[in-house]
């Protein structure tokens, strides 16, 4: 603690040049922690997905729907605890920019499908009693401004009704909240019923189904079987796991995680240029000065961690202060409106980002630091 | 016996070369000479005599080629790097020509340096640095930058700093080199009084004969070799 003023003096030496640094430094932080926040938007669900549900969709396409007479046949399947059906609604409310996702489902087993998805008691029977009630995440309703009793219409885009509206009505019955902060608390689920009972067409199909295994260990055994039971019929199916179903949803724009892993690298490829010319430069001019820091009595050793201190001090500032402006701008929610349904920067990558500035500290501050080690006193005085 | 306690500094046929390429250039040669305890030595002679390459050697900022170099008792050149280092802070004082204060600290920061070295408290460096400021006169001048300091002040403040640890040995490369004369008589006097009434023991490389003359004794220099010894 006793050499920071000294080390803190040397960051002061050039103002400017040391504020330019901290600022590209920090630029970069922010970008890290916000491509953290995108890469769990885009990823939403994978990590909350259930180990031990399995998701069956049309072999062709997800677009495909498929006979709801398929859910008897699955629950039939070995190894299968609970299925379930959903379908998407796909309406728009108000306009097309206000997206979020609907689904219809049957309340009471959907809800036992997804315990993540927190639903107060009272809420949870209104929805079972009310034929064209609704639940709505959080996110969409803070979004919205949606409430308990709130009628919300959705005009359709697929599911036109039989009197040839597309106007479909809802009430909203409950608000649920997502179990932990990885949930997806966007999406709008109603009565599977009042779908079937209204919509012109497509009468007795569904979506996709959402198996529950009695064994998740053998989810993929289980999934072999769900796909042989459909083989050779009119409309195959498809079974994985639900992680692998979203994964690839999500790869389906591309390798996200490569992406943002080549994006940061060649950001903070340019930051460790820029930091590390910095701290190089800042020591050659110091040549004179380190040399009588020796003579006084610093170790090289000493040397070695005063630059050290320097360069770890610009990354630290610079990160730490990167990631706080990163974090403060993330708080405030989804930047798209919609898009990144969760959005926000886990603890964990908080960690990596902390590391990373020590990180880029030690690395930029290398070659200085050995360069201001090996430094005879002699030789630098001479530079006088 | 008091003879043998009173020798500070033993210089035994040391010699100094530096390898350019292939060549061999030679700086000293065969240096045999010794300081005693409380004498303020003159190192005189012209540019490339060979001055500076001795005065390092003694502060122990540089090894010799050959010969053996001790301070009070203690073969400073078979030190390692780290004991070396730990010597200089303990033992050495060094006074600059062209002061070398750190740019970017106080008069006061830059007294304490040698002191950061040390085992003292926050508290206890400050003593000792208001001591040091107080004893060549600028404990009014501790919160100035060096820029905010005359070249005679700035002096003052190497001054301070190098005997801010109580050093055995005072080592002066051209102290008065880059000031006018009026300023370096006041720094000839500060060292003076040192040496007086301080007892430390000064070794002073310059130029100027003018310096020299403040001195107890004066070595010439002269190609890397210790041509006359002149007691004052």
């Amino acid at each position: 603690m006793k050499f920071a003023p000294l080390v803190l003096s040397n960051l002061r030496r050039k103002r400017l040049r040391t504020a330019l640094t901290l600022l590209s430094i920090t630029v970069a932080f922010i970008l890290f922690g916000y491509l953290a926040a995108i890469r769990v938007g885009l990823g939403a669900g994978v990590q909350v997905a259930g180990a031990d549900r399995l998701f069956v969709r049309h072999r062709v396409s997800i677009a495909q729907p498929l006979p709801i007479s398929y859910l008897d046949r699955i629950k039939r399947v070995p190894g299968v605890r609970a299925a379930i059906h959903q379908s998407w609604f796909g309406g728009i409310y108000q306009e097309a920019k206000n997206f979020f996702p609907q689904m219809a489902v049957d309340p009471e087993p959907f809800l036992d499908m997804y315990p993540e998805f927190v639903l107060p008691e009272e809420q949870k029977l209104a929805w079972l009693r009310t034929r064209n009630g609704a639940i709505v995440g959080r996110s969409t309703a803070t979004r919205f401004g949606f409430k308990v009793g709130d009628h919300i219409p959705l005009q359709a885009t697929i599911w036109r009704r039989e009197d040839g509206g597309v106007m479909w009505d809802f009430e909203i019955v409950g608000i649920y909240d997502g179990a932990d902060r990885g949930t997806d608390t966007s999406q709008f689920f109603f009565w599977y019923d009042y779908l079937e009972e209204g919509r012109a067409f497509g009468k007795g199909l569904v979506g996709w189904y959402v198996v529950k295994v009695d064994n998740p260990d053998r989810a993929a055994e289980v999934a072999k079987l769900i796909d042989d039971e459909f083989v050779n019929s009119s409309d195959e199916v498809k079974a994985e796991t639900e992680r692998a179903f979203i994964s690839g949803w999500v790869n389906q724009i591309g390798d996200i995680g490569l992406i943002i892993r080549a994006i940061l690298t060649a950001v903070f490829f340019t930051i460790l240029l820029v930091a590390g010319n910095t701290i190089a430069q800042s020591v050659r001019e110091r040549t004179q000065e380190l040399g009588v820091l020796k003579a006084l009595g610093f170790t090289n050793r000493q040397v070695l961690c005063l630059v050290f201190a320097e360069s770890c001090m610009i990354s630290c500032l610079g990160g730490f202060l990167g990631l706080g402006i990163a974090l403060l701008l993330i708080s405030a929610g989804d930047p798209t409106g919609g898009a990144l349904p969760v959005f926000y920067v886990p603890v964990r990558d908080v960690v990596y980002g902390a590391c990373i500035s020590v990180g880029l500290g030690l690395v930029t501050g290398f070659f200085p630091a050995l360069r201001a080690m090996r430094l005879e006193i002699a030789e630098s005085l001479r530079q006088a | 016996m008091s003879g043998t306690d009173d020798l500070l500094v033993n210089i035994e046929g040391v010699t100094k070369y530096y390898r350019r390429g292939a060549e061999l250039v030679h700086v000293l040669e065969d240096i045999w000479f010794q300081v005693r305890r409380g004498e303020f030595l003159a190192l005189m002679g012209p540019s490339g005599s060979g001055k500076s390459t001795l005065l390092n050697l003694i502060g122990g900022l540089d090894r010799p080629s050959r010969g053996s170099i001790m301070v009070d008792g203690l073969r400073i050149d078979r030190l390692n790097e780290r004991e070396l280092a730990a010597w200089r802070a303990r033992h050495v004082g060094f006074v600059f020509q062209l002061y070398n204060l750190m740019p970017v600290l106080t008069a006061e920061r830059n007294v304490e340096l040698p002191l950061l070295l040390t085992p003292l408290t926050r508290a206890q460096r400050k003593r000792h640095v208001a001591a040091a400021l107080a004893a060549v006169g600028l404990l009014h001048r501790k919160k100035h930058f060096p820029r905010q300091l005359s070249g005679g002040e700035q002096q003052r403040v190497g001054i301070a700093r190098a005997i801010v640890t109580d050093p055995t040995l005072l080592l002066c490369d051209e102290p008065t080199g880059d000031l006018d004369r009026r300023s370096g008589d006041e720094i000839l006097d500060l060292l003076q009084l040192l040496n007086r009434e301080h007892g430390k023991t000064i070794i002073m490389v310059t130029h100027d004969p003018h310096a020299s003359a403040r001195a107890t004794r004066v070595v010439y220099l002269y190609k890397g070799q210790i041509v006359t010894e002149m007691p004052k």
